[in-house]
């Protein structure tokens, strides 16, 4: 399997990339971390007659803290997130689902950029970018703009990504002081994608939920925030019952696809499970 | 048309070649380089038969273009040993029987060798962890995580007598 032929660019600036891409149009597409786009390519699923190769562009790489802002480069790979010291002492929802992404090869390549532009649902980051309200910042032809995640994912391998944009940064904010949080994911293997999967960040105040946040992977055409789900429980004493209330409210917002994972009905009853164990586990690391 | 020229460093030499950009780097290695160590299993990136090193990472070469390596430092299974002498994850694998038909090996040599210099103190669990982007259809991996100790024994004790 040979992707089909293409031009390759390299360009070392952001700016250079952008000029590339709004010279070439819809021919061109950015080559990221390349571990969905060359799989794609090799069964022409996709056919750019472009590649604009962005690994070369230093300024897309690493994790910034700018004022209350932590900002990651969209270059930053897999393996970057999980050893990064400032997103596992301020986010460190992240880097611990990273390490449920894919294996130790494919984390070196894939990017965390690359995994939320791509648009595919069954992807991890779109979720986790939700939990963590995270603001997508991208370059254009006609400049810089910023995007909630709450705004970005508009359908299946459908974002608010314009033909010639890149995604440059992913900026979040430090997790409140004692937060808990937790990702659960249910795989039938290293390396798979989510059957079910659920991003909870919880804090509390006086005994009660003064924030949450409850996200899913691969239940729908998108990412999706569980908004009623969370409702359920902010400024309640959780106990199991609102728990599993709680849960049984976010299986009503699950529209997942039937594929070799299994049927809608079993996927939405798996999301439950997920739901209740994020929930469990993100309270015991709550203080 | 779509041709490029590449200079890389493969197994400590300088290379220059002209290389298709489509040419993945798997291809690259194996029918432009005669290097056929780095196997295609299911490209597809899971069974990690292809396993290289850039850079100091371990990737999977048939998700990788050749014309990415333009500058880069490539190790494939034949650069692993030095002056005729195996390296210890080769003499392991070979002393604890981590292999039966082979297939595998290239990949998982290479992605012992670079994981056991990002831990070289690993626990059983990490060793499995740490290679479970590559698959194996014969061993049932017991020996292979017994191999990957073994080996990191050896660069342990190498490690000593030179230090
Ligand atoms: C075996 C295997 C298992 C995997 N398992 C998982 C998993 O469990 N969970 C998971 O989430 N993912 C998984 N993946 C997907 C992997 O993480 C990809 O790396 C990721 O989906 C895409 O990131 P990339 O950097 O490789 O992007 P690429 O493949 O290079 O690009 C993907 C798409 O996004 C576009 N794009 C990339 N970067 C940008 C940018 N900065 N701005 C605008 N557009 C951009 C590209 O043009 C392309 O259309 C797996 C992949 C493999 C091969
Ligand atoms: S051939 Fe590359 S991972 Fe299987
Ligand atoms: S030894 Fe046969 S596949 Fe591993």
């Amino acid at each position: 399997m040979i992707p089909p032929s293409f031009e390759y660019h390299r360009p070392s600036t952001v700016d250079e990339a952008v000029g590339l891409l709004s010279s070439l149009g819809s021919e061109a597409k950015i080559l990221a971390g390349g571990h969905s786009l060359l799989p794609m390519m090799k069964l022409r699923f996709a056919q750019p007659e472009h590649l604009v190769d962005i690994n070369r562009i230093p300024e897309l790489k690493g994790v910034r803290v700018v004022g209350d802002d932590i900002v990651i480069g969209a270059m930053t790979s897999e393996n970057a997130v999980i050893a990064d010291p400032v997103l596992n002492e301020k986010v460190p929802l992240l880097p611990e689902a990273a390490k449920l992404i894919a294996d130790p090869q494919v984390r070196n390549r894939g990017t965390i950029g690359g995994d939320i532009a791509h648009g595919d649902p069954a992807n991890d980051h779109p979720a986790l970018a939700l939990a963590c309200d995270a603001v997508m910042t991208i370059a254009g032809p006609n400049g810089k703009r910023q995007v909630p995640a709450s705004e970005f994912f508009l359908g299946t391998y459908w974002t608010a990504l314009e033909e010639s944009d890149i995604l440059t940064e992913i900026t979040v904010k430090a997790f409140p002081p004692g937060a808990g949080y937790s990702y659960k994911k249910l795989k039938r293997k290293t390396g798979d994608w989510a059957t079910a999967a659920c991003a909870v960040v919880i804090a509390m105040s006086g005994g009660a939920v003064s924030h949450i946040r409850i996200t899913l992977t691969n239940l729908g055409p998108t990412a999706l925030r569980a908004h009623e789900a969370e409702s359920i429980l902010m400024g309640q004493h959780v106990s199991d019952a609102l728990i599993r209330q709680a849960a049984e409210q976010a299986m009503e917002i699950c529209d997942p696809a039937e594929d070799l994972r299994g049927d809608a009905e079993y996927k939405t009853a798996m999301a439950g499970q997920m739901v209740q164990r994020a929930i469990h586990d993100a309270l015991s690391k709550a203080s | 048309m779509a041709k490029q020229i590449v200079k890389m460093t493969l197994n400590g030499q300088q290379i220059e070649q002209l290389v298709d950009s489509r040419t993945l780097l798997v291809h690259f290695l194996r029918e432009q380089m005669s290097l056929t160590g780095a196997h295609i299993g299911c490209e597809t990136s899971h069974c990690g038969a292809c396993t290289v090193d850039i850079d100091g990472e371990s990737v999977k070469a048939c998700t990788h273009l050749a014309v990415q390596c333009d500058g880069s430092d490539v190790k494939t299974v034949e650069g692993l040993a030095e002056a005729g002498a195996l390296h210890a994850v080769q003499e392991a694998f070979y002393e604890e029987h981590g292999l039966q038909c082979g297939f595998c090996t290239p990949g998982m040599l290479m992605r012992s060798y670079r994981f056991l210099q990002e831990n070289p103190n690993p626990t059983e669990d990490e060793i499995r962890l740490g290679l479970s982007g590559n698959l194996c259809r014969c061993t049932g991996y017991q020996n292979i995580v017994k191999a990957v100790q073994s080996a990191a024994i050896k660069l342990q004790q190498k490690e000593s007598a030179t230090a």
